[in-house]
């Protein structure tokens, strides 16, 4: 189901001039110079930029798993950068997913673990006992959803690159996130799995109005999405509809 | 929620880190073995010095003891004052003094502690009766060799067992014959003793109207015809001393009896033909002993001729190799405590409560009261005459020193925990440092510092409670099968671990304290926790995109 943004003026997410600079001995190298970017409700952005550009620092500053030197990140209005890291933790929970070039899954647990692992973490020993067979549910749709139905028993080792990302995606949507973050997803995979996997991001996009932010390199996965913005040296430079 | 599965996954596949907790395990096991055999040890030693000693002692500072006439107010006053909380009481003299005996005609002497007791009510104070020799089973490599002589549960007194006294009746025919011999020979007699004179039949018909016999020895013994016409009878020796009035039919025990510790008159050696250690009697019970001791007042030599009734082994080894118990009136008539109604035969009818004593041994109803019993026997006995302790006061630096030993050794075992604890810090330390992808995964997924750091505080508490819980079934269950263990390392070994003629065991004696379980459990798993805390900061301290990028 597509929705329209309520409120144009707001955008769901946003980024607004972020400065981010690493420390190396004594040098103070920065990534990130002033970079302004912001998604619409339901829109696909592509960062696109070289190694070293500062693409994923700023999908990590952006979903919170870092702070900004200067700048602000806001969602839906709202700074959000700045919250003591109980509530950065409970945005991250509730409203980011996270997608990652290497899969990130946890080799001890099965696949449905995994999956399950945002819902584990949100709740407390008593109201997950209470739901579990609810979130169980929701689990086994959404790996349904991605056609891993039946590895659901298996563990990360056990699967190959296409699945694990598949599992991956499961595992960011199983709760119900707002915006989906994604980290170079095709870039460990090779042509065709990775075409299988922007399908998969384009039809959540098209089909439920997830607004999907993703940093890749690779110009022909970016052009699937609905706008490009390029980075050059932490700063952005031009702003494109995609083809 | 996470942290549960988490750390449930992590100790199921984590297997160096089980093999960190081995120590743990070793450690929490040994602790209770160790302390098992401790308070085992320490159990059965307290026990065996209550089957000598009793729960409150009374005694005079003096070893003349109480005025003859004060025996009996003593027991009084005590009975007064305590009466309520007393189970039993049994009056004694101890005194120092020698215990002489020959072997093969070589003359052994003996220092020892004399105990004049009277067997009924001192077996009700301390239940030594149990500790005789011919009371218990012998037993060897845990097979029953010879059963008791007689039964255990038979009250306390001086008899000799039948067996003994046939014994004693063989080696009087024995001596005998020796010395008709050497009569009739004119050769020296090398058997040490007053050389007898064969006596002719009236003195036999004198010996068997002795009225010192022992009535007791007449009804147990059988061949009472063959006593009576036994021509051995000395009454009427010109040679004997003072004492030539009690001499008798040497085939009867003499009046005087005596239960000698057996450190005194065995000797353990090991026999050349199978090389097992063996006990070796120099005194057999039915023989007699020459005791001397000093009189009171003037401390003159006091020497009397007593017959072993009975040999005793506590187990306690100061006692057993000083300790000879004997007839309480035998003791005060020797020490001139006591004389007998009739002045002409002073040692007729003896009967202790006129004589005086130097002990007054007290049982209580409830151990529990002896330091409020003690504290009243002390306010109303003169201090300057009467000293009051508890045994455990008595025995004071013995139980210490086994407190002091348990102790020291209980901190050593548990520095080899702590030691452990370092082990599982190291190898966490790693472990963490192998998860620090995983932990930036879960804090990219919404884990809070300090959910991740309770993972791994779990995991250790976890891996704690399985190590620990895992000592204290070996612990208990080599506890349970110590003497089994024992066994078959002695099989290995080709020689016995635990020599139970050196321990005086039968078997490894083991008290399990569940509190001390309990204790050494719970510290074990607290050392893993406190060493999980550490490697669990530093999880919690991760910065996830770091940790993200970590490979």
């Amino acid at each position: 189901m597509r929705t329209l943004p309520m409120k144009p003026t707001v955008p769901h997410l946003c980024a607004v001039a972020l400065d981010k600079a690493y420390r190396k001995g004594q040098h103070r190298i920065p990534v990130l110079r002033g970079v302004d970017i912001s998604a619409q409700e339901g829109e696909f952005i592509s960062i696109v930029g070289q190694s070293g550009s500062g693409k994923s620092t700023l999908l990590h500053l952006m979903g919170l798993l870092d702070g900004p030197d200067v700048g602000e990140v806001r969602l839906k209005g709202d700074r959000i950068d700045n919250l003591p890291s109980g509530g950065r933790d409970r945005i991250r929970n509730q409203v980011f997913g996270f997608v990652f070039q290497s899969y990130h899954l946890l080799p001890e647990l099965s696949l449905v673990e995994n999956v399950l692992t945002p819902l584990l973490i949100r709740h407390n020993l008593f109201s997950y006992w209470r739901h579990r067979a609810e979130f169980r549910e929701q689990a086994t749709e959404i790996i349904e959803r991605v056609g891993l139905t039946h590895r659901l028993r298996h563990r990360p080792s056990e699967l190959s690159g296409g699945e694990l990302q598949r599992a991956a995606i499961a595992r960011a949507l199983v709760a119900s996130p707002e915006v989906l973050l994604a980290d170079e997803p095709t870039g460990n995979l090779d042509a065709h799995t990775g075409s299988e996997i922007m399908d998969l991001l384009c039809s959540l996009n098209e089909d439920e109005g997830l607004t999907i932010i993703m940093v890749t390199h690779d110009e022909k996965i970016a052009n699937l999405s609905q706008r490009i913005v390029r980075l050059t040296e932490g700063r952005i430079q031009e702003l494109e509809e995609a083809a | 929620m996470y942290v549960i599965l988490l750390a449930g996954h992590y100790l199921r596949t984590k297997y160096i880190a089980l093999v960190s907790i081995i120590s743990i395990t070793l450690g929490v096991a040994t602790m209770i073995v160790v302390n098992s055999v401790m308070s085992g040890f320490s159990c059965e030693m307290r026990d065996r010095i209550k089957g000598i000693l009793a729960d409150v002692i009374v005694e005079t500072h003096s070893k003349d003891g109480t005025a003859a006439e004060d025996t009996l107010v003593l027991m009084e006053k005590v009975e007064e004052v305590v009466g309520d909380k007393i189970d039993a009481m049994t009056p004694t003299v101890e005194i120092y003094g020698m215990m002489s005996f020959d072997v093969a005609g070589h003359p052994f002497h003996r220092p020892v502690t004399l105990v004049g007791i009277v067997p009924d009510s001192k077996n009700r104070v301390s239940p030594m009766a149990e500790n005789l020799m011919t009371r218990q089973a012998i037993y060897k490599n845990g097979e029953l060799v010879l059963p008791p002589l007689r039964d255990p549960a038979l009250p306390l007194n001086w008899d000799l067992t039948p067996e003994h006294l046939e014994r004693r009746k063989d080696r009087a025919y024995e001596m005998q014959m020796r010395e008709q011999m050497s009569v009739e020979f004119g050769s020296t007699s090398t058997v040490p003793g007053p050389i007898q004179p064969v006596s002719n039949e009236v003195d036999a018909e004198a010996a068997s109207l002795d009225p010192f016999l022992v009535p007791a020895a007449l009804e147990s013994s059988e061949g009472e015809e063959s006593e009576s016409s036994d021509p051995f009878s000395n009454s009427a020796d010109p040679f004997n001393s003072g004492a030539a009035a009690e001499q008798q039919d040497p085939s009867q025990p003499l009046s005087a009896r005596v239960f000698v510790g057996a450190g005194l008159v065995t000797y353990p050696y090991r026999d050349p033909q199978t090389g097992e250690v063996e006990i070796g009697y120099l005194v057999q019970p039915g023989e007699d002993v020459n005791i001397t001791t000093i009189k009171t007042g003037v401390p003159e030599p006091a020497r009397f001729k007593a017959t072993v009734a009975d040999v005793f082994k506590s187990g306690m080894s100061e006692y057993d190799s000083t300790l000879v118990f004997c007839n309480l009136e035998e003791l005060q008539y020797a020490r001139g405590m006591l004389t007998g109604p009739d002045v002409s035969h002073p040692h007729d009818n003896l009967d202790w409560r006129n004589g005086q004593i130097t002990t007054l041994q007290i049982k209580l109803k409830d151990y529990q009261d002896a330091d409020e019993v003690v504290r009243r026997l002390r306010s109303e006995l003169p201090s300057a005459y009467f000293a009051v302790n508890t045994w455990e006061q008595k025995q004071g630096p013995l139980l210490e020193a086994v407190k002091v030993e348990s102790a020291i050794l209980n901190v050593l075992l548990f520095l080899i925990i702590a030691v452990a604890g370092f082990g599982i810090l190291g190898i966490f330390y790693m472990v963490v440092v192998e998860k620090t992808r995983d932990i930036g995964i879960l804090k990219s997924l919404g884990a809070s510092s300090s959910g991740v750091m309770s993972v791994f505080l779990t995991y250790g508490l976890s891996l704690g409670m399985v190590g620990a819980g895992a000592g204290v079934v070996l612990g208990l269950l080599f506890v349970h099968y110590i003497n089994e263990i024992e066994g078959l390392i002695s099989s290995i070994m080709g020689h016995k671990v635990f020599d139970e003629e050196i321990y005086y065991f039968q078997k490894i004696p083991t008290v399990v304290d569940p509190l001390t379980v309990f204790l050494v459990a719970v510290s074990a798993i607290l050392i893993a926790v406190c060493a999980s805390i550490l490697p669990a900061w530093r999880a919690a301290s991760q910065h996830p995109v770091k940790a993200l990028r970590f490979e």
